[in-house]
């Protein structure tokens, strides 16, 4: 009789088994992009002691309390100043910021655009599902219009945010948006970004079933999937201006900006170093 | 606790004329604060300009943040990467961040804060003095907690009590406020800085064990988790929800309870350890001047008219604030006629005081609503009614 081998998803090296089951909805899209996360760690044999997740408020903003890594989950809107503090303080360590569209462009929208002006050394996922969802469905800065929510009842009326044109406006040197269905897209995008220098963000669209989806009687998981299906258009390097996103319009995704420039740490050391001389010693470089 | 001395590195040492705001500085960097993060407010802005001039020379990192939310923000991560961090303000700019400040709690991060008071509310008075923001420091953000604040009255003490903030903030994992005002602050005079050996310095309890055995929030005898930086292997969580020993969020009311009160009690069982206190001719006295920071010094010339008159006067000055001395203030107030607080608000720590005298004397409130410090005369005269 042969034993029989337990049973592992490789993923579950870095989740936090005991802290399962999560608390997202069945046809949610967060767990597929912690899912696409885990994968992306898996395949680039990333230094895991090195990684730190950080999260703020909101359904993505559990996502740092399941990560098995040096993980924060913070106040709504900080996580971005709070990374810079963990980036700064330990410069060895490579940050990323996980959370939701209401965190990172909504209340956090200031620090979003000051971390890419810095060209911070992180990467931010941002998982857009086009609603507050945590709170029980309101709208968003990024509810596309006419689109229904709690307070939005009769339909928005407020132009969203075009993030991917925001944050590369403001100066991020690795910007791409996919939807949960580009399982194997997302993943590649988080491997290419964990290797650059400077501030990365990705944004992935997903279902949100409970409230979004179910409001605007859009149907289920599936319903929203196939939606992608239809309506995504793989445009690399589109000009991030015609990336407006319309209520079930179709979806221009793929990898916009891809270059490199001077983080905050290296223009700081090298500034410095220039006017300073022997009296300044670069910051954060190993003796 | 570890304690050792501090790395000349960061110690001017020498007699300086200098103002509040850059002593705020100094003492910083003489207790090995390598982060600074912050905005600019007047009157609280050249402890930012001193920072970002002598920080990048020292070995640490200034960064000018977007708003005091990011700020706040900002320390408390640096805090967890393993620096010891700090950030100055004030008014407007301390209301940003009450948020942040119970996260900093929840998270018993050490970091220290300096407020350099000004008149409120609002806008209120940019360039002018006050001491409003007492009660703020206290309770400022949602929920229970609990936090130290000291109250320097000049800049040799904006010197001393920076260090002995960050070394208290060290030891209890908690924000630290240092509460001065825009007359210390833009107040020179002489501070001189010791040599780095005699100055004591206190750091976090580093957990040395092994890695799938740390529990974050797992509290030692002194009651007082040990701490862990990123990029260790310890692979840990942490969150501003209610949690348990693991930093797990744990939401119920038994966690709450528990979590909570550990927040409380690190703080309230070790009051005698922490508060500090200068008091003067209290036995026998009739009246007991009691202030606190820029007030304090003013109260002093009233304390001398009064002697003078002939009346028995003590006085005690709060140099913590926070926690409350309540045990002090009831002895005082069995063995006087009456304890005469002036403050440079309506009435703030005041409250606090007739709260602990239990009806035992008179308690006396001499308000100043900010704008200038008091007329002397106005406390002489409050101290010659209380012994009427």
């Amino acid at each position: 009789m042969t034993e029989k081998q337990p049973l592992q998803n490789p993923v579950e090296k870095i989740l936090r088994m005991d802290r399962m089951p999560h608390i997202w909805c069945p046809g949610c899209g967060i767990g597929t992009v912690v899912t696409s996360f885990a994968e992306a760690l898996r395949k680039e044999e990333t230094d895991l002691d090195n990684l730190v997740v950080v999260s703020g408020i909101g359904c993505t903003g559990r996502a740092a309390g399941y990560i098995k890594l040096d993980s924060f989950h913070t106040t709504h809107g900080r996580a971005i100043p709070f990374a810079t503090g963990l980036k700064l303080a330990n410069p060895k360590t490579k940050l990323v910021v996980f959370s939701g569209d209401g965190d990172i462009a909504g209340i956090g929208g200031n620090h979003l655009i000051h971390a890419a002006r810095r060209n911070m050394d992180m990467l931010v996922i941002l998982v857009n599902n086009f609603n507050y969802a945590m709170t029980g469905g309101q709208v968003a800065a990024t509810t596309p219009l006419d689109a229904n929510a709690s307070t939005a009842p009769f339909g928005n009326f407020e132009y969203p945010f075009n993030l991917p044109h925001l944050v590369a406006a403001a100066g991020g040197t690795y910007i791409a948006r996919w939807t949960a269905l580009h399982l194997r897209r997302v993943t590649k995008s988080i491997q290419e970004a964990l290797h650059r220098r400077g501030f990365s963000f990705i944004e992935v669209i997903t279902p949100c079933t409970t409230l979004y989806a179910r409001r605007n009687r859009l149907g289920d998981g599936l319903n929203l999937l196939k939606y992608y299906y239809d309506n995504s258009e793989i445009q690399h390097n589109a000009d991030t201006k015609d990336l407006n996103i319309t209520y079930q319009g179709k979806l221009i995704v793929g990898k916009f900006i891809d270059k490199e420039k001077p983080t905050f740490l290296d223009a700081m050391n090298q500034h410095l170093s220039k006017v300073l001389g022997d009296k300044y010693t670069p910051y954060g470089e190993e003796k | 606790m570890k304690k050792s001395k501090a790395d000349p590195k960061g110690v001017l040492t020498g007699s300086h004329f200098m103002d509040g705001d850059y002593a705020l500085a100094e003492g910083a960097l003489a207790a090995g604060c390598r982060f600074f993060g912050g905005y600019p407010i007047t009157p609280s802005t050249e402890t930012a300009e001193r920072f970002s001039e002598r920080i990048p020379v020292v070995g640490g990192v200034f960064i000018q943040m977007e708003d005091e939310l990011g700020s706040i923000a900002s320390l408390i991560g640096a805090s967890w990467g393993g620096l010891k961090a700090m950030t100055v303000t004030s008014g407007p700019g301390f209301s940003l961040m009450q948020e942040n400040i119970g996260l900093a709690c929840m998270m018993e991060t050490p970091l220290v804060i300096a407020n350099v008071q000004r008149g409120g509310p609002s806008t209120g008075l940019p360039t002018l003095t006050s001491q409003q923001d007492m009660m703020q420091a206290r309770w400022g953000s949602h929920g229970d907690y609990e936090i130290i604040a000291l109250s320097p009255d000049s800049p040799q003490e904006c010197f001393d009590m920076t260090i002995k903030a960050f070394n208290l903030s060290e030891l209890y994992r908690v924000p630290v406020f240092v509460m001065t005002d825009e007359c210390v602050g833009h107040m020179h005079e002489k501070v001189v800085i010791p040599p780095a050996e005699e100055i004591d310095i206190v750091e976090r309890k580093w957990y040395e064990g092994p890695k799938d055995k740390y529990l974050p929030y797992k509290c030692d005898s002194d009651g007082v988790p040990f701490m862990v930086k990123t990029g260790q292997g310890y692979r840990f969580h942490t969150t501003g929800l209610t949690h348990d020993e693991r930093g797990y969020p744990l939401l119920n009311a038994e966690c709450q309870q528990k979590n909570v009160q550990h927040l409380i009690d690190k703080i309230t069982k070790n009051a005698d350890k922490i508060i500090e206190l200068e008091e003067e001719q209290i036995d026998g006295a009739e009246v007991v001047v009691l202030s606190y920071g820029i007030t304090y010094r003013v109260a002093t010339k009233a304390v001398q008219e009064a002697r003078k008159a002939g009346i028995k006067t003590g006085t005690l000055r709060l140099v913590t604030v926070w926690p409350f001395p309540e045990k002090k203030i009831e002895e005082i107030a069995k063995k006087v006629k009456a304890i005469i607080v002036p403050e440079i608000n309506a009435g703030q720590v005041f409250l606090e005081v007739d709260r602990c005298s239990r009806n035992k004397c008179k308690v006396v409130n001499v308000p100043h609503l900010g704008g200038w410090v008091h007329n002397p005369d106005d406390i002489f005269k409050a101290i010659k009614e209380a012994v009427k």
